[in-house]
């Protein structure tokens, strides 16, 4: 239970303070916005081998002054067996069972669920109430159903609509995950209490990114603990974004309707429509995220000049300013870690890679690094610069390489 | 009692009803210190001294201008408000008998300069600004780099890029301006001033690298060397449109109307059309320079549509073509039909804008505080997806560099100055422009006035006095832990209404001072 301090005295030290309430899938009264500190770490295997969950919970669980007990979560990618590989997996936390009633009727009315069940989930006693009922939907939504307001869109927006619909109107439904071959595991708790409480170990995946939190002054909220979920992608933030309201109207201008409250719902948000929708190499979204300053474009070769300039021009509302580091994940085409700091480098992040070349590791602290491999290789990347690493493919950018290598041919 | 006239007969008989607007200032000349130089007499323009025998005199009709004030080199002149008291009554205001009474003695219409003194309130002063503590770290722009370039012109809100990295859609070909800092100088006409003070801010915009607007008087020749600073104005009057004149400025806006007077068209009097102006506005000497009140061509939005499709295509596709609007009631579905019709950039300009002349009515009583209207149009653009398409700039009593940052953190791109950079070169706000004899040389065709004004000595203030602002704008945003002002411009997380009408702030889409966001 104490998992994680060697000393008790330090635990009971941080238990002094009154608790803040709890929340499950269902909003918490008067939060408007949360912010705050928090600890990161990702791992993947570019061969596409199978990291136990024990390695990124010790990852995460060793970073302990990055949390204090209010979220943690998980999230694996490449974990589920040839037969589920290709529906998406929709999991969703659910306060009671009517709104996991009225969740189903609404994945009903527009597709097939393929496969249904809870997500094992282990009681863990220094946790406290409320705990919401996990589920999991194996789906495949179809575009032809006259719920959809719009016709024959791709499945990928058609579940996009589903996710933003079920949590913008079925009260107490949250819809945590909702890409392909991938899942998140989070909620309200110390990292080591819901790595225990979703029995991590009895999981296998090729990537795993996690989040640990220290919120400033909000309460708990499962459904607003990170990571934060759409279609195949998730992200892990440390950061507070002080441009969130200029951030937030370029989303809602694309059609996104926000729930969770996070500037990380942004974060993902944008990552979507900037990758998928607008179809952009990632190295340019994050150069949309973290632009380099006027001085630095006006020293760059014509062709990326321009298309720096026309970068700061179109999505000056992407711009994420503020203190951050992300962990992004995705899994189509190929399970794809994306590690980025922001442009002046204000929160922490740092890059491994293993003995034998297999695994990548992106972390706010060295220590979650060599907690599972002393002899790892580590790195630091540029500001605003991304670390790609992917499947099939290996390290795809180191994170120190100009902002545009690899996008002109 | 006799039937019959019974009237008192006098020589002016009217003029005891005159005689009771009374002077608001007079000059108060220290005997004992003045040198009796006469200069104060040359100085005021509104000839309101003179020289009597042994002393200096005051005939009346002072506007406190302070020029005199300025010019006297014994010091000996002060301006003093007058204590003369109208029977008090808080309806009837000596504002509201005054304006009666000129109007029962001239019969016309009331006009008046600059801006709405009316005491509405700013809503700028009621507005706070937020900063970074604890959880984000604030931003010293002494040490590092704060940005503030800012673009003009359309945006597609989409880069398609092709498969070897480049750029594929009308993105790159569409014609846009940058500037370095999110502040221009709004469009104040050559012939509403003089031809030294256009000089100086179009002279100024050039040290500054930002825009400054033409007014609606066209280019003279002279200023074509800045035509990259320029925004030139297509007005109902089409004064001085020329293609010549389009093809060389910065950008072009067709201006539907003006803040200080929404509906209503430019007004330049005909003592004010000199040689100079006739020749730049293409009209006859000395003929009042009235501008239509709509555009004659634009009776709907189609029209509108087809007038800018008409000046894209006159320029090439060169340059960005906007829209400015007076801040009315239902300026957000205004602004949006104006997007919709194809302009690049918007201008907002706010009821207590200024003006070179205007009908008091309209100035005092017609319009939207630009707060609230770029607020609104902010909103209603990013409701309807389109916010990212278009530049907002946002003008009408931007004060200071407080209201600019307010005005951009409300939706603005840039925000538009005019009265400052006046007052910068002397204006002291004396709201007698059009009368056309400012002593300070501004608002004035008279040569001798004119020459008070050197340009460059104009320039260099309001150059000084931009990058001033910039400064405290660098300054704000590090403060709030910004490093870019794009992170700015419709962050109305930032700002908290702390006045008396939280409906105001409601409108406005900002929170109540209190309400923090966790
Ligand atoms: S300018 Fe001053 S010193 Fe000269 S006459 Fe006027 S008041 Fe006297
Ligand atoms: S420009 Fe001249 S006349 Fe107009 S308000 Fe300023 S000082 Fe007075």
């Amino acid at each position: 239970m104490r998992k994680g301090y060697d000393n008790e005295d330090e635990f009971d030290r941080r238990e002094d303070l009154p608790l803040l309430p709890s929340f499950g899938a269902q909003r918490p009264p008067g939060l408007q916005y949360m912010m705050g500190g928090c600890g990161i770490a990702g791992t993947i295997d570019v061969n596409g081998g199978k990291i136990p969950g024990s390695t990124i919970t010790s990852m995460l669980t060793t970073m302990r002054e990055r949390e204090n007990g209010l979220g943690a979560g998980y999230s694996a990618y490449g974990l589920f067996p040839k037969e589920y590989k290709d529906h998406y997996c929709m999991q969703f936390f659910f306060d009671d069972e009517d709104s996991r009633i009225a969740a189903e009727e609404y994945l009903k009315d527009r597709g097939e669920i393929v496969r249904e069940g809870s997500v094992p989930t282990k009681r863990v006693r220094s946790m406290r109430p409320p705990f919401p009922s996990v589920w999991r939907y194996f789906f495949d939504p179809q575009p032809r159903s006259k719920m959809f307001v719009l016709r024959d869109q791709t499945p990928d927006e058609c579940i996009v609509d589903i996710v933003l619909g079920i949590n913008g109107t079925i009260p107490g439904a949250m819809c945590v995950s909702s890409g392909k071959d991938m899942a998140v595991f989070k909620g309200n708790g110390y990292s080591y209490e819901i790595a225990e409480h979703y029995d991590l170990e009895r999981y296998q995946a090729s990537m795993w990114l996690s989040h640990s939190r220290f919120p400033t002054n909000s309460p708990g909220w499962w459904a607003g603990a990170h990571p934060i979920s759409l279609l195949d992608w998730s992200v892990c933030h440390n950061g507070e974004i002080t441009s969130y309201g200029v951030n937030r109207k370029l989303v809602e201008m694309n059609g996104y309707r926000l729930s969770l409250l996070t500037d990380t719902e942004v974060v993902t948000y944008l990552w979507d429509l900037l990758v998928r929708r607008h179809n952009l190499p990632p190295q340019v979204a994050a150069f949309a995220l973290a632009p380099q300053y006027y001085s630095q474009i006006e020293r760059m070769d014509e062709r990326s000049r321009k298309l720096a300039e026309q970068i700061r021009m179109t999505y000056k509302e992407a711009f994420l300013n503020g203190p951050f580091s992300i962990l992004v994940g995705r899994s189509r085409p190929d399970i794809t870690l994306i590690a980025m700091a922001d442009r002046k480098k204000l929160r922490p992040l740092l890059f491994g890679r293993s003995m034998d070349g297999s695994r990548y590791y992106a972390v706010s602290e060295e220590s979650a690094v060599r907690v599972v491999e002393e002899q790892a290789t580590t790195w630091v990347g540029n500001p605003g610069s991304p670390m790609i690493a992917q499947v099939g493919k290996g390290l795809m950018r180191k994170g120190t390489e100009a902002p545009f290598e690899g996008v002109f041919r | 009692m006799s039937g019959g006239d019974q009237t008192a007969k006098r020589k002016d008989p009217e003029s005891i009803y005159r005689n009771v607007i009374h002077e608001k200032f007079k000059p108060s000349i220290d005997r004992n210190l003045c040198i009796k130089c006469k200069r104060c007499v040359k100085e005021c323009s509104f000839g309101a001294l003179e020289w009597d025998d042994d002393g200096i005199r005051y005939k009346g009709n002072c506007v406190a201008c302070q020029r005199c004030v300025a010019t006297c080199p014994a010091k000996a002149i002060d301006i003093v408000h007058l204590p003369t008291q109208y029977p008090p009554h808080a309806s009837y205001t000596e504002r509201v008998r005054q304006a009666i009474t000129a109007q029962a003695t001239s019969g016309g219409v009331l006009l008046s300069s600059c801006g709405t003194d009316m005491p509405y309130g700013m809503i700028f002063d009621d507005l706070i600004l937020d900063s970074a503590q604890v959880t984000n770290p604030s931003i010293d722009p002494l040490r590092e780099e704060v940005e503030t370039r800012t673009y003009v012109g359309r945006r597609t809100g989409k880069i398609t890029l092709s498969s070897d990295g480049y750029i594929t859609g009308s993105e790159v070909t569409n014609p846009i301006v940058a500037m370095e800092m999110p502040l221009m100088i709004g469009h104040i006409s050559l012939g509403a001033v003089s031809y030294n003070t256009q000089l100086a801010l179009l002279q100024a915009a050039k040290n500054l690298h930002i825009l400054a607007g033409s007014g609606e008087g066209g280019l003279h020749s002279d200023f074509f060397p800045f035509a990259e600073n320029v925004i030139s104005e297509v007005a109902s009057g089409r004064f001085g449109v020329t293609a010549d004149y389009l093809q060389r400025t910065a950008a072009v806006e067709i201006k539907i109307g003006q803040g200080a007077k929404p509906g209503v068209g430019g007004h330049l009097p005909g003592e004010k059309v000199t040689e100079l102006i006739s020749s730049s506005r293409r009209i006859p000497l000395g003929t009042d320079a009235l501008s239509p009140y709509p555009h004659h061509d634009i009776y709907s939005i189609e029209d509108l549509q087809q007038l800018i499709a008409a000046l894209k295509e006159s320029t090439e596709h060169r340059v960005p073509v906007g829209v400015k609007i007076a801040a009315v009631h239902n300026v957000g579905a205004i602004a949006s039909g104006v997007v919709r019709a194809g302009a690049d950039f918007i201008t907002l300009d706010g009821f207590r804008g200024g003006t070179g002349s205007s009908p008091r009515v309209i100035r005092d009583h017609a319009g939207l505080p630009i707060e609230v209207a770029t607020a609104v149009v902010d909103k209603r653009l990013t409701a309807e997806g389109l916010r990212n398409r278009i530049t907002l700039i946002a003008g009408g009593s931007i004060r200071s560099s407080a209201d600019m940052i307010k005005v951009i953190a409300l939706g603005a791109d840039v925000a538009s100055v005019c009265t400052s950079a006046l007052i910068a070169m002397g204006c002291q706000v004396c709201q007698s422009c059009h009368r056309g004899v400012c002593a300070w040389g501004i608002t004035t065709q008279r040569p001798d006035l004119v020459s008070r004004l050197d340009p460059a000595i104009g320039a260099a203030r309001v150059t000084r006095l931009y990058t001033a602002w910039n400064e405290e704008l660098k300054e704000v945003l590090g403060a709030m832990g910004i490093d870019a002002v794009e992170s700015l411009v419709g962050n109305r997380d930032r700002l908290r209404y702390f006045g008396p009408n939280p409906k105001i702030a409601e409108v406005m889409g900002v929170k109540h001072v209190g309400e923090g966001w966790g």
